[in-house]
């Protein structure tokens, strides 16, 4: 996509994405400790995860599954062993000061995600630990100027992918697309609760510009502290301007890491991170290669979920909605499901993703309960009375709302409330013949007046057959009856 | 002195009390060690109360295991809960681990008893255990000479009958010149055969944990107390390891032998250490076994190979002594001063010396010529030894070039102390195990000599069948 800049020239974005990934394992990478999100400070902690001297990591099998599951979802080649290495560092936050991750042999190797008919190559997705949480005390809340700081180390040695895009990326909207389907495949598989605001998943955009029609790849900036879709989108076309800029006055881009402030909406340099670090990589010697058995590959190919993109597509051709709808509906946790649920009882899949997408939604939106809760009978069951007539479409919300909240039978709700129409044609021109019989006059003044008096005559008598069926004759059934009627 | 197998037998026929055992190892240590200094810590207290607990178990007809009573030194890099473990360095002070290594719960379970906390050098690194920030230990057979290192404390422990089993930890000789060096038994076994875990690391891919006894059959017994597969460490093999006490009696007649030309022929081996090898190589064909000279060509860089890749794996080790979470913690102006003064007062020279070698081995644009090399020699040091046991059953050489030297000697060049393990080292960088067992004196002080038996990896029970046929040939029992 083109950028305009204001000097009128046009300008691409280039950007790929680090993505770190919180693996939902119940057990952290290297123990058996729990993998808790909110818990009390320094519980769920033990000699491995603290580093102590003389533990030993032991890498959790579940893990290499969730990976295998990834290597599955994004067409990824996970080669026969994969290693872990040790990145070498010091920071109060990491036990060991070094961290376990993978180098150069990172079990996710060479996959894909399609956007919009874009493909969007993943270079790679490796394994690794995370750290602990630092709390600077002090004024600022930040390292410098911190009187001390408190160390949580219950993330310590919390499992963490990093998935790390191609360069393949070439506007804010697509990086957030990508995100977005990222999430949507990682939440489906069963591998990450995927909360941006929970920091499970955690995004680091390489942005860099280049004239339009450019083959070249400019310097790049590394984005850091993007803790939502809107921060990336924002963070993202900040940059892009502000390296626009640099390059339209004559100057030019520093490769280097920035911070973006949600607060004062722009990227700013780290400079104190920018000491040239080396890392001092070594396979770690405390663990084995990763060589996931034969038996587990197959165990995680025949057990693979269908996926978003690929349900998406069903949805749409199946029930012919719209892939806005279909989105909507995947976009919330369970509701597909529930919604299949509901069309496996009989109902039309379009009506029931449109129910589903708006009184389901504001059902669940207002009173925070679990879809995975819901009866699908009751969205269905309100569904084949419309349909059929026994109720109006307006009545239905009515009932399924109150069938929702008061956790009751649709049927029992149109019962006790006589809501059930009168569809039945015998009844119906019972009632018809005593209101014509009864009101000789209107029908007499019908047949001889013009249009006006007999928009008003017919009016009247329609007033009075619903009178006599009590609000409840199927209006459908009942005018052309009563038409008929009239002119017989 | 007794042995492990005679107390643990009198101890469970109720011949002798457990109490009465350790009383009397803690009567001997309390005379002794002021001169020898041989632990860090004792733990009176505990051994007692174990030892009362297994004396209760006992009279309760409860079945007790194989060290039933058995008095056992643990080398201090050994993590025991509640008890304080230093690896000799001041950087772990006060540190109480929470947790036992496995070895320690794995003796527990056996029925030995821990009386203390032997002294090393600091965190392993050395050979004398003069790099010990709280003083050196002394040589049981001549108190103006080193025990060895790393595992001194350990080897002097039993050679003074403080304990008749101790644990040390080898990664590149520290179990078995020690023992070579104070006249007892010292093993390291195939790596991976004993847990890792509770070890404190010095060098990942080179540490093992092994038996100290004053004999070939006692060393078995405690190596089989605690050896086998262990979900807590990684590295562990989860094979079955051919049993040895069984075996030990079976002699060698039919083995074929190699003398290890590299490790013996060389200059630096002293000529009385290089004559106990050859008398024990003509006992063992006297006991029906063939011996001939075997070239293992690689192990000539074995030393230098050592001394990248061990480093390399420590200066990683060794960063999370930090001051933030435990052990010393020297406050400066922020964290990285913190960090750099307390590990600065806190580590001692050797210590800092090999981080310093090993951060520069890793580094970038080094390390490939450095660590990555290292790595290479390491193959083909494999693959000759590989190439060697394709015609010998086990390998023979010294395990110490020289006999005890003299405290001081050798303080001031490190190159010359690093000399001491030539002989030890290629078993660790190979993973396979090797045995050190006494056999004869130096003609000129009298000072043991220790000869060494290698073994390809899980070959352990062989190399102690062979080591029980030299100690045979000493002592004719
Ligand atoms: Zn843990």
């Amino acid at each position: 996509m083109t950028i305009v800049s204001d000097a009128g020239s046009e300008w691409e974005l280039v950007s790929g994405l680090e993505v770190h990934v919180e693996l939902a394992s119940t057990t952290k990478l290297f123990c058996g400790c729990p993998n808790n999100f909110g818990s009390e400070p320094n519980t769920n902690i033990c000699p491995v995860c603290l580093g102590l001297p003389g533990s030993l990591p032991v890498l959790n099998e579940v893990v290499v599954e969730y990976a295998l599951r990834v290597g599955e979802a994004f067409h990824f080649d996970v080669p026969e062993r994969s290693v872990f290495h040790r990145k070498n560092y010091f920071y109060p936050d990491m036990p060991k000061d070094y961290q376990v991750t993978q180098y150069n042999e990172p079990i996710c190797s060479r996959g894909w995600l399609e956007i919009d008919g874009t493909r969007i190559g993943i270079l790679r997705a490796h394994l690794e630990e995370d750290t602990g949480k630092s709390t600077h005390v002090g004024t600022t809340g930040r390292i410098h100027g911190a009187s001390h700081s408190l160390v949580d180390y219950n993330r310590a040695g919390v499992p963490l992918l990093e998935i790390v895009s191609d360069p393949d990326i070439r506007s804010s909207e697509q990086a957030v697309a990508y995100v977005e389907e990222l999430r949507a495949t990682l939440k489906a598989i069963g591998v990450s609760d995927v909360k941006m605001e929970e920091g499970s998943l955690r995004v680091d955009a390489n942005v860099s510009v280049r004239r339009a029609g450019s083959t070249e790849f400019g310097t790049r900036c590394e984005i850091k502290n993007l803790n939502s879709l809107k921060s990336l989108r924002d963070a993202m076309d900040y940059e892009a301007r502000r390296q626009i800029l640099l390059l339209e006055e004559g100057e030019s881009v520093v490769q280097e890491t920035r911070h973006w402030s949600e607060v004062e909406l722009h990227t700013q340099s780290m400079r104190s991170k920018e000491e040239a670090y080396d890392y001092r990589y070594f396979p770690e010697p405390d663990l084995v290669p990763v060589a996931p058995t034969a038996e587990l590959r197959a165990k995680v190919r025949a057990e693979m979920p269908e996926l978003p993109a690929v349900r998406r597509a069903r949805l749409i051709e199946e029930w012919g909605v719209s892939e806005k709808e279909a989105r909507t509906l995947l976009g919330v946790d369970g509701l597909a499901d529930y919604a299949e649920a509901v069309v496996a009882l009989g109902a039309p899949g379009r009506d029931v993703t449109l129910w589903a997408t708006q009184d389901v939604l504001a059902y669940l939106n207002a009173s925070n309960a679990a879809v995975s809760l819901l009866d699908p009978a009751t969205l269905a069951d309100v569904l084949s009375m419309v349909r059929d007539g026994s109720i109006s479409r307006n009545q239905g919300k009515d009932v399924l709302a109150e069938a929702l909240a008061e956790e009751k039978r649709p049927r029992d709700i149109v019962q006790e409330r006589g809501l059930e129409q009168v569809s039945d044609e015998g009844a119906l021109i019972a009632a018809i013949d005593a209101v014509l019989a009864a009101n000789a006059d209107a029908v007499a003044e019908y047949r001889a007046g013009d249009d006006k008096m007999r928009k008003k005559k017919r009016g009247f008598l329609m007033g009075e057959c619903m009178k006599a069926l009590k609000g409840q004759g199927n209006p459908q059934l009942l005018n052309p009856l009563l038409d008929a009627r009239l002119e017989g | 002195m007794t042995s492990a197998r005679e107390i643990a037998a009198a101890v469970t026929a109720r011949e002798r009390s457990a109490r009465e055992v350790i009383d009397e190892h803690l009567a001997r240590i309390d005379e002794h060690d002021g001169e020898l200094h041989a632990f860090n810590v004792v733990i009176a207290d505990e051994a007692r109360a174990a030892a009362e607990a297994l004396d209760a178990r006992i009279a309760a007809g409860e079945p007790v295991g194989p060290l039933a009573g058995v008095p056992v030194a643990l080398k201090d890099n050994l993590c025991t809960r509640g008890i304080p473990t230093t690896c000799s360095s001041r950087i772990l002070e006060g540190w109480r681990p929470p947790y036992d290594a496995t070895v320690v719960n794995r003796l527990r379970a056996a029925g030995a008893i821990a009386v203390g906390k032997t002294n090393l050098d600091e965190f392993a690194m050395g050979s004398s255990t003069e790099n010990s920030a709280f003083g050196p230990t002394r040589n049981p057979r001549d108190t103006t000479r080193v025990p060895g290192g790393s595992s001194g404390g350990s080897a002097a422990a039993v050679a003074a009958g403080f304990a008749p089993l101790a644990l040390g930890s080898d990664t590149g000789g520290s179990i078995r010149q020690p023992a070579a060096l104070c006249g007892v038994v010292g093993m390291k076994p195939t790596y991976g055969a004993v847990s890792r875990y509770g070890l404190i690391a010095f060098a990942s891919s080179l540490d093992q944990i092994g038996p100290f006894a004053a004999d070939v059959t006692d060393a078995a017994l405690l190596l089989e107390a605690m050896w086998g597969h262990d979900r807590m460490d990684s590295t562990s093999i989860s094979d079955d390891l051919v049993p040895i006490s069984a075996d030990l009696e079976r002699g060698v007649r039919g083995l074929r032998i190699g003398i290890v030309e590299e490790l013996t022929d060389v200059e630096g081996i002293a000529a009385d250490v290089r004559a106990a090898v050859e008398r024990a190589a003509g006992a063992l064909e006297a006991a029906g076994a063939k011996v001939e000279r075997v070239s293992v060509p690689a192990t000539v860089h074995g030393l230098d190979a050592y001394y990248l890749i061990a480093p390399a794996e420590a200066s990683s080790n060794l960063a999370r002594y930090d001051g933030v979470r435990y052990g010393l913690r020297c406050d400066d102006e922020d964290v990285q001063h913190m960090n750099a003064r307390t590990r600065g007062e806190g580590f001692g020279a050797e210590v800092k010396r090999r981080i310093m070698l090993g951060t520069y081995a890793l580094s970038a644009g080094y390390y490939d010529a450095y660590y990555g090399q290292a790595q290479r020699v390491r193959t083909l040091i494999i693959r000759d030894f590989a190439r060697a046991y394709e015609r010998f059953d086990v390998l023979l050489s010294p395990t110490s070039p020289t006999v005890a030297f003299e405290l001081g000697a050798k303080t001031a060049d490190p190159l010359a102390m690093y000399l001491s393990d030539v002989c030890t080292i290629p078993t660790n960088l190979a993973g396979h195990c090797a045995i050190s067992v006494p056999f004869g004196v130096d003609s000129e002080l009298g000072l043991p000599i220790g000869v060494q038996v290698l073994g390809r990896e899980l070959a352990d029970a062989l190399i102690f069948r062979v080591a029980r046929a030299i100690e045979l040939s000493v002592s004719g029992a």
